[in-house]
């Protein structure tokens, strides 16, 4: 039992630092609670596409703004649209709110502000994705000492 | 959550579903794998049935199999494979299905758009759960304004909120008003559901159910329009032609009226647009004085891009307007075919919905299609953007129509110019609008001789994609501005073999008859003028060196065609203008004049207009030979007036180098059947049957 309840503790400390420091909102919390019997691994199913996904979208975003002959922003904003639709989805809220600037770098056809942005994209994605990381190995202590997350 | 889910379920008013919303079907559409994933868990929350495709064709595919297998459907806006806004409206037309929109983005015009193009809801990212609780409403909604279609409620007119709806835009909005209201409200839901389904039992509170006007029903009841003639069509009547059970004079008549006003608009952008072309197709600025048709001013101003559609076409999104926007879109192309931007001719399609974008695309699409109407609309409407620009592309989308069928004009146009060509698929674009679509369809009635008088109606339908049309004709003539699209698409109504679709275009209330009248009896002028003029003008409409051809847009007008013609004319004028600039710009002012006096006529007479249109508007425009201009009675004094001294002024400066030579055509009739035959091979009778929009009254609206 108190095995469990500080593993408990530290989940629910990690938890909401994350959410302190602004690398998750409400959004993520939502999806912790639809997670149920149904499906018991919901939030680290979205959580690992979500991760696939970002990469997959920021190697787009790096290889059209390369483009020394001429950087197709268009391509790019389409990528940082869906990098913000599915941050936003997810709860990433850092990585949202990069987006939301990249997309007006886009817009303007500024390639140093996307370059810009497009860094602080995947710093901020690799922090999430090992802060979640983290979480995630906490939760599975915790379920594995008997514990629950609700 | 379920617990609510329940509740709103046991009280639904679906007949098959006891425990709805529970098990409600639902198909998510979206690329995005992490929203998907979301989405669908969120739905299984709500106690939905989901079914889950990344891609939206796949999606297609799958209600195209068995519509009945779903209930709702969402998509997201922004997908690889199609549009968003495509997919809604495909959804809407084919199946009839509830669409909700979804988005990263809240941009105001998104968010117009889905609602123009049928969106029941459009709900933002990250999509919360109480959001997706309520979605249910939309389907229980829909049953029961389509179930309430076939019943006989004694009073359909009233318009149940979010229920029926003329052109979807107003369901959408009306959805999502009501949406937010009862957000927290599913109780008041319920109620009202219940109201709504039990409305003979309530009488105090009755809400008829609204009747839904679908693009068939719309089809049958322009038809019987047409068939009475405008000033002849009375409810009783127009309801006994139709003879659609459940549906009541009420019906009838309020949808009627809404016609009417619509005509009237298209009539009216006609004008404009003939202004427009006028302006456009004179380099001289006192042409467009000359033309004192109304809009000459503006268009004069809006030559600068973008004015002139953006600033109608905005006005007209409804719905409705859609098709005739496209319509209209589509005349202008024709009209501009330099004009248009061939960039939006794809868009017309598209933004058919927000008819201020009237992209040109829409022309390119439905050149070919009989039916299209709207695809010169479509392009016009883009005219109207194009107007900023020359958008030849545009008609050249009209033109790509080649279909001498379709468009007759608009292909000719689009042939020669129209990148896109597509302009009889302008009506395409309109496809996002029922109401464009019901042109289409309307138009292909019409068409026959036409060939896609839809399309023109198309063009017609929107007033303001007129205007965006006739403005393009005026940059027709150098900027390829709308009113080289204009003339366009006054080349479509020359066109009247091509298609005098337009008239169907026009069928939507909306489409503003006198400037496809004015086309229309310009474009019969210019083909009096010069029948090979004008027919290869319209043929050529590639020769416009801006796809005028858009104006083949013959626009349909049939029942409104006269906007076609119009475009038709201006189509010619706008291909003229290349070859004779100093030519167009007096054919514009001709065609303006004649096309408001088309436009008049048009409304008139629909057969006779052209000829008499375009009579005079020939003999004006070929300066040679005096045209007979005749304007439908009435109208045609008016018009004549006008036209005349556009014409003249018109005759002086153009002298069609190639074809416009002249005027030879005594009679509208021989101007037109010429065009007609070298269009296509339709005969004239297009040209009357197409012109005869009789129903409505052009006079009106010029």
């Amino acid at each position: 039992m108190d095995v469990v309840s500080q593993l408990q503790r530290q989940f629910i400390d990690y938890s909401a630092s994350l959410h302190r420091e602004g690398f998750v909102d409400d959004q993520f919390t939502q999806l912790q609670k639809l997670q149920d019997e149904n499906s018991p691994d919901f939030v680290v199913e979205v959580a690992s596409l979500f991760f696939e996904d970002c990469e997959k979208l920021i190697n787009n975003m790096a290889r059209a703004l390369e483009q020394q002959q001429g950087v197709d922003f268009k391509q790019v904003d389409a990528s940082v649209h869906q990098l913000k639709g599915s941050s936003s989805s997810i709860g990433a809220m850092r990585v949202k709110n990069v987006c939301i600037n990249f997309r007006s770098f886009c817009e303007a056809q500024n390639r140093e502000g996307c370059l810009r942005c497009l860094q602080q994209v995947t710093h901020e994605y690799s922090l999430l994705k090992s802060k979640l990381q983290t979480l995630f190995r906490l939760e599975q202590q915790l379920l594995a000492a008997g514990g629950s997350i609700k | 959550m379920a617990v609510e889910e329940k509740m709103g379920g046991s009280n639904g008013e679906d007949g098959g579903k006891d425990r709805f919303p529970v098990g409600m079907r639902v198909l998510a559409v979206d690329d995005d794998p992490i929203c998907l994933k979301v989405l669908e868990n969120l739905l299984r929350k709500c106690q939905y049935h989901v079914t889950t495709t990344n891609q939206a064709i796949t999606a297609l595919k799958m209600l195209r199999e068995n519509r009945n297998k779903y209930d709702l459907v969402i998509s997201d806006v922004n997908m690889p494979d199609m549009d968003g806004f495509k997919l809604l409206e495909l959804v809407g037309l084919e199946m009839d299905l509830p669409v909700i929109m979804l988005s990263a983005h809240s941009d105001t015009k998104l968010v117009m758009k889905g609602i123009t193009h049928g969106a029941c809801d459009y709900l933002l990212k990250p999509v919360r759960i109480e959001e997706l609780k309520n979605i249910w409403q939309h389907v229980v909604r829909r049953k029961k304004t389509d179930s309430k279609d076939q019943i006989k409620a004694p009073n359909q007119d009233k318009v149940r909120a979010g229920n029926g709806e003329f052109g979807q835009t107003s369901t959408g909005s009306s959805d999502q008003k009501v949406n937010k209201k009862r957000k927290d409200q599913s109780e008041d839901e319920e109620e009202e559901g219940e109201d709504n389904g039990h409305e003979n039992d309530d009488p105090s509170s009755q809400k008829k159910p609204r009747v839904v006007w679908s693009v068939e029903l719309h089809r049958k009841f322009v038809a019987a329009v047409n068939q009475l003639g405008l000033d002849k069509a009375v409810p009783k009547k127009i309801l006994d032609l139709m003879n659609v059970e459940g549906l009541t004079r009420e019906n009838v008549a309020s949808h009627l009226q809404k016609y009417r006003l619509y005509l009237k608009r298209l009539s009216s952008v006609a004008t404009q647009q003939a202004n427009m072309v006028a302006a456009l197709g004179s380099k001289d600025p006192s042409y467009l004085r000359m033309s004192s048709l109304d809009g000459f001013g503006d268009f004069r101003t809006l030559t600068g891009p973008g004015r002139l559609s953006s600033a109608s076409l905005s006005s007209y999104q409804p719905g409705g307007m859609f098709g005739r926007l496209n319509s209209a879109a589509l005349s202008l192309r024709g009209i501009s075919s330099g004009v248009i931007q061939p960039g939006h001719s794809q868009t017309l399609n598209n933004s058919i919905n927000g008819l201020g974008k009237i992209q040109p695309a829409v022309l390119p699409a439905n050149q070919n299609q009989n039916g299209t109407l709207f695809q010169g609309i479509p392009t016009s409407i883009e005219l109207n953007q194009l107007s900023q620009n020359k958008s030849t592309n545009h008609f050249g989308e009209f033109n790509r129509v080649n279909d001498p069928n379709v468009f007759g004009v608009a292909t000719n146009f689009s042939d020669a110019r129209v990148p896109g060509g597509g302009s009889s698929n302008s009506l395409s674009t309109a496809s996002g609008n029922p109401l464009l679509l019901q042109a289409n369809t309307q138009q292909t009635h019409t068409s026959g001789s036409f060939g896609n008088q839809s399309s023109l109606g198309v063009a017609s339908l929107n007033q303001e994609s007129f205007d965006m049309g006739v403005r393009g004709s005026s940059n027709f003539l150098d900027h390829g501005r709308c009113s080289e699209n204009w003339r366009g698409a006054v080349q479509l109504s020359s066109f009247p073999s091509s298609s005098l679709s337009t008239s169907e275009a026009f069928n939507h209330e909306q489409l503003p008859p006198n400037n496809l009248q004015e086309n229309l009896s310009w474009t019969s002028s210019h083909v009096s003028n010069s029948p090979i003029d004008l027919s290869s003008s319209m043929a050529n409409s590639a020769r416009l060196e801006d796809s005028r051809g858009d104006m083949q847009c013959q626009v349909g007008l049939n029942n409104n065609v006269i906007q076609n013609i119009g475009y038709t004319a201006k189509q010619q004028w706008g291909d003229r203008r290349h070859d004779y600039n100093g030519n167009l710009n007096n054919s514009f002012s001709r065609v303006d004049s004649l096309v408001s006096a088309s436009g008049a006529v048009m409304d008139q007479s629909n057969a006779a207009t052209s000829k008499r249109t375009d009579v005079s508007l020939f003999s004006q425009l070929s300066g040679d030979a005096p045209y007979v201009v005749q304007h439908p009675e009435g109208e045609k004094s008016a018009l004549d007036a006008k036209l005349r001294s556009n014409e003249d002024y018109l005759f002086e400066q153009t002298k069609p180098q190639s074809g416009f030579s002249q005027n030879n055509f005594e009679s509208l009739e021989d101007i037109m059947s010429s065009m007609i035959k070298q269009g296509q091979n339709n005969d004239t009778a297009l040209m009357d049957g197409e012109f005869g929009f009789d129903a409505y009254p052009l006079g009106s609206c010029i």
